[in-house]
């Protein structure tokens, strides 16, 4: 047997702009066990709800991550929706669904070229991210805002995008949609891409269940399930299918990723061909006082808001599981037996955010 | 500035930021806004770095992490805090585990504000960086010389002695 050795990774390295440390036990090239240990960016912002006001604590709550910002922001406003039993106006619920869909296309650009970065491919990552750019035009457009734009309130949202415009996000995703073919071709076809992702990193469905995986991580091992499906905002009025592959190797997590690129792009044609006229936000009485959690598909996978009331304007407790969190057993698992070249790229298939797990 | 003399290379880390303005760092490289072109490297060995960018506030966790990193960077250096976290800590200034703006920890060059920092004022920033860098390099390059002249004096000094001897 050859001698083994840790090689620490991190928290400063050049793979991921964010710290995570990583104890790498190494058997010559092998990845023999991977040891996570996080901490660098915890913030402890869910102590904040004790100094917040429950309206405002939603800018808190929307700087747990800046990539998935709109999400965290609904997801809050769901769970302290749920506790007040706010009924939000429909056009409100289309509106939301329209800003995550376009978060979950930037999120997963973003991810691809990062991924593109990761394998050396470094004009593919330079693509994705100015393919990126349209849809953070589009942000700064209707919201102001290019990463986090605060426009989700507790009750419903603060700015409404007219028809026009609608149709104008319409017209430009549709010419996206090229642009981002292109690139899906190069990560389907190209041979060194593949070469690098086709059996790498393997996750079986058993294994995948087994460490609780969510998202695109789940979906990729062939487990249905995709949060939303229960129900919530518009999506009960847009038929949809959660994109499924059966591979559960890096390449079926990034055909997952490319394919929810284009169905988002189906998903917001459909919510503007069906978006209701009327009023954008409820109003807002009283404080909250029961319990109520919400779920949220998040670009990761599947996130967790729970929220308590106290009577008060500040509530009791507040609590956010993310689905970096739940992944990461599962990032182990597929780092065990790797090659130490690999290991940038697996850490990068679960879509790791960092600054959600912490928070 | 109408041009600049040198590409500095450029050293990221996110000390306890939301993501926000580190992917606005990286925008910063990518074809819209494309700094590269100005041969500015976004490297991930200090040594390597004129310029250290630090999103996000300082906590116990990470304030060793940022001062190791600014004390590895050759002289002269420059420290640009991006967002309004790295000025202050901003929207989390009142969190448990926050112990403030990144000049808590080194001292910060270039104050970038914003939440999250555009890329356009990252590069201001970065710019602004440069200044302070070429004066940097002035002061660096007289006290260098100076110290040679100390050495050589020393040296002489010792020798006269050692003939004295």
């Amino acid at each position: 047997m050859s001698k083994r050795t840790v090689i620490p990774f991190g928290p400063q390295h050049p793979v991921l702009p964010e710290p995570v440390h990583l104890d790498l036990v190494i058997e010559d090239e092998k990845v023999v066990e991977a040891v996570p240990s996080i901490g660098f960016v915890h913030r402890g912002l869910e102590k904040l709800v004790e100094k917040r006001e429950f309206p405002e604590m939603v800018y808190v709550i929307e700087r747990i991550c800046g990539i998935c910002s709109f999400g965290h922001g609904w997801g809050y406003c769901r769970s302290v929706e749920g506790n007040m039993s706010i009924e939000i106006p429909d056009r409100a619920q289309f509106l939301r669904t329209i800003w995550h869909e376009l978060s979950r296309i930037h999120s997963h650009l973003m991810w691809l070229g990062l991924l593109a970065d990761a394998f050396g491919f470094e004009s593919l990552f330079m693509h994705c991210w100015r393919v990126r750019e349209t849809i953070l035009d589009i942000f700064e457009e209707t919201t102001g805002g290019r990463v986090i734009f605060s426009v989700c309130k507790v009750g419903g949202v603060r700015r409404d995008i007219d028809g026009e415009e609608l149709k104008r996000i319409v017209d430009i995703l549709a010419k996206l949609k090229d642009e981002i073919k292109k690139l899906a071709d190069v990560f389907f076809d190209d041979y060194s891409v593949r070469n690098r992702l086709c059996g790498v990193g393997y996750l079986s469905k058993e294994d995948a269940k087994e460490l609780c995986a969510v998202g695109p991580m789940a979906r990729a091992s062939g487990i249905r399930q995709d949060m939303r499906l229960d129900g919530h905002g518009a999506y009960p009025y847009l038929d949809f299918e959660p994109v499924l592959e059966e591979g559960g190797d890096s390449y079926a997590r990034c055909k997952v990723r490319i394919r929810e690129v284009f169905q988002s792009i189906e998903l917001i044609a459909k919510a503007v061909k069906r978006i209701p006229v009327g009023e954008i936000s409820a109003p807002v009485k009283g404080n909250p006082s029961g319990e109520f959690i919400a779920r949220m598909e998040q670009p990761r996978g599947e996130a967790y808001y729970y929220s308590k009331g106290s009577g008060s304007k500040f509530l009791a407790r507040m609590r956010v599981r993310t689905p970096t969190n739940m992944n990461i057993p599962a990032m182990v698992k597929t780092l065990q037996g790797c090659d130490l070249a690999d290991v940038p790229m697996l850490i990068l298939t679960i879509d790791p955010c960092i600054s959600c797990t912490e928070r | 500035m109408s041009y600049v003399t040198k590409s500095p290379w450029i050293i990221h880390y996110d000390g306890s930021s939301c993501n926000g303005c580190d992917i606005e760092v990286l925008a910063c490289l990518t074809p819209m806004y494309d700094v590269e072109r100005f041969g500015v490297i976004n490297t991930g060995n200090p040594k390597h770095a004129d310029i250290f960018l630090v999103t996000g506030s300082v906590n116990a966790q990470n304030i060793s992490v940022v001062k190791q990193i600014y004390e590895q960077m050759p002289r002269p250096k420059v420290v640009v805090a991006v967002g309004i976290c790295a000025a202050s800590a901003g929207i989390f200034k009142e969190c448990y585990n926050i112990i403030g703006g990144v000049d808590k920890a080194i001292p910060v060059d270039v104050y970038v504000p914003g939440c999250a920092a555009r890329p356009e004022a990252i590069i201001d920033g970065v710019v602004k960086g440069l200044s302070v860098l070429e004066e940097k390099r002035k002061s660096l390059k007289e006290e260098l010389a100076a110290e040679t002249v100390k050495a050589g004096m020393d040296f002489k000094a010792e020798g006269e002695e050692r003939e004295g001897a």
